[in-house]
C-alpha cells in the first residue's frame, strides 16, 4: 500500500466515524458547534500520531501477552499531556470539551489503530496512518459539528447565518446528533456508492 | 520480533513504560501547573472587576468563605481608598438542568446588585447557556435592581425576574444562586 493512500484511507475509504462507526461517543457528544468538533478532533490526531509513532518503535521490545496494558499506559499518557496542555493554554475550550478529553483513551480509534496498524507497520507509516485517521475523524466531526451548529443556532465558526428564531434547537440536543449523523452517513454511502 | 511473554520479561517491560510514561506526565505538569493556575485565577480575578465598580485594593486576597446548603460560598470584599464600594460572592446552585452552576454576583454596599456573571456551568448550549451575560440579555435585568424590593423569582412564579424562552430550569436555578448570595450577603451584615 502506497503512503498516499496511507494517508488518504482516514479520509474517504476508512473514515472512522462514517464507514468504520467508531468514536462515537465523542462524535455524538462534543459536536455541539464546528469549532467543537475541531477541537476535539486535532487533540483526537495529536494522540493517534503520538500513540501510533511510539508503540510502532516499541513494538519490538514488548511481549505479546503485555502489549494491550502497554498500549494504554501510553495512550494514556498522551492523552494526559493534552488535557493538561489544553486546560493551562486553552482554558476556554478545555471548558466546553471537559470531560470528552480524557476519554480520548477509551477511544477505539485510537486502541484500534495501535493494535490493527502501529503495531504490524514501520514508524513512518504508523505516523501517515495516524495523521490520516486523525484528520478524517478532525473532518468529520467538524463538518458534523457545522451542520448540528447551522441547523440549530443558525452559526457557524461565529459567524451568524440567519437569525436564531428560525433554527431548529433539537440539532444542538443529543437527538440531534443521531439524526444528523444518520443523514449524513447516508449521504456518504450514496455519494461513494456510483 | 516480539519478546517472549516470560513473567521477567512482561514485569520489566510494564515497569518501564510505566516508570517513562510518569516522568514525561511529571514533565508536563511541571510546565503546565502555572498556566492552569494562572487561566482559573484571571477567570475569577476577571469576574470579579465585571460585577463591581472600580476598586483598588485585591479581592482575591482578603477573601473568605462560608459553608451555606452544603456548599461553600466565597467573599471578595472590594474597597477603594479605604471606603468599601462592595462585595463579590461567588455563589452556587444544584439546581441546573445539567448540574451544578456558578456564579460571581457582585454587590453594592446597599445590597443592590451591580452585575452578575457565570463562573461555570453545564446548561444546555443554545438553551440554557443564555445565562452568560454575553449570549442574551438575561444577566442584565439583575443589574440596579435591589433583591429588597425584587423578587429573585420568575414571573411565572410570582417574582420579577423574566425567564430565558425554553429554559425555565436553568433561570430558575440561576436565580436560587443569586438568593443564596443575597441571603449570605445580608447575614455578613453587607458590606462593611
Amino acid at each position: 500500500m502506497s503512503q498516499l493512500k496511507n494517508f488518504t484511507k482516514g479520509f474517504v475509504k476508512e473514515n472512522p466515524v462514517f464507514v468504520l462507526l467508531l468514536g462515537m461517543c465523542p462524535t455524538l457528544g462534543t459536536t455541539t458547534s464546528a469549532v467543537n468538533g475541531l477541537g476535539m478532533g486535532l487533540a483526537t490526531t495529536f494522540v493517534l500520531v503520538m500513540g501510533n509513532v511510539v508503540i510502532s518503535l516499541v513494538k519490538n521490545i514488548i511481549p505479546a501477552k503485555v502489549r494491550i496494558p502497554s498500549y494504554i499506559v501510553i495512550i494514556a499518557s498522551f492523552v494526559t499531556m493534552v488535557d493538561l496542555s489544553m486546560e493551562g493554554f486553552l482554558p476556554a475550550l478545555h471548558a466546553q470539551l471537559g470531560l470528552f478529553i480524557p476519554l480520548i483513551v477509551v477511544n477505539c480509534i485510537v486502541l484500534g489503530r495501535a493494535e490493527a496498524f502501529a503495531s504490524k507497520n514501520s514508524v513512518g507509516a504508523s505516523f501517515i496512518d495516524g495523521l490520516g485517521m486523525g484528520l478524517g475523524f478532525s473532518f468529520a466531526l467538524t463538518l458534523l459539528g457545522a451542520v448540528r451548529e447551522i441547523l440549530g443556532s443558525g452559526k457557524v465558526f461565529g459567524i451568524t447565518l440567519f437569525p436564531e428564531t428560525y433554527a431548529m434547537i433539537v440539532f444542538v440536543l443529543a437527538p440531534g446528533a443521531f439524526i444528523a449523523l444518520g443523514y449524513i452517513i447516508a449521504i456518504m454511502n450514496r455519494l461513494s456508492k456510483k | 520480533m516480539a519478546k517472549e511473554s516470560t513473567f521477567k520479561n512482561m514485569t520489566l517491560t510494564l515497569l518501564m513504560i510505566t516508570l517513562i510514561s510518569s516522568a514525561c506526565l511529571g514533565l508536563v505538569y511541571y510546565f503546565t501547573n502555572e498556566p492552569i493556575e494562572n487561566a482559573k485565577n484571571a477567570k475569577v480575578n476577571n469576574a470579579i472587576s465585571k460585577v463591581l465598580p472600580k476598586f483598588d485594593n485585591k479581592p482575591t486576597s482578603q477573601m473568605f468563605e462560608r459553608e451555606v446548603d452544603g456548599g461553600t460560598l466565597v467573599f471578595y470584599p472590594a474597597t477603594s481608598k479605604g471606603e468599601s464600594v462592595g462585595m463579590a460572592i461567588q455563589t452556587f446552585t444544584k439546581n441546573g438542568f445539567g448540574g451544578p452552576i456558578s456564579l460571581m454576583v457582585g454587590f453594592l454596599p446597599d445590597g443592590t446588585i451591580h452585575a452578575i456573571e457565570v463562573i461555570s456551568h453545564k446548561e444546555t448550549p443554545g438553551l440554557g447557556d443564555k445565562l452568560e451575560s454575553g449570549k442574551s440579555d438575561f444577566s442584565v435585568q439583575f443589574k440596579g435592581q435591589n433583591p429588597k424590593d425584587f423578587k429573585l423569582a420568575l414571573t411565572k412564579d410570582g417574582g420579577n425576574v423574566d425567564a430565558i424562552t425554553a429554559s425555565t430550569i436553568s433561570s430558575r436555578a440561576y436565580c436560587d444562586a443569586v438568593e443564596r448570595a443575597y441571603n449570605a450577603f445580608m447575614m455578613e451584615g453587607g458590606a462593611k
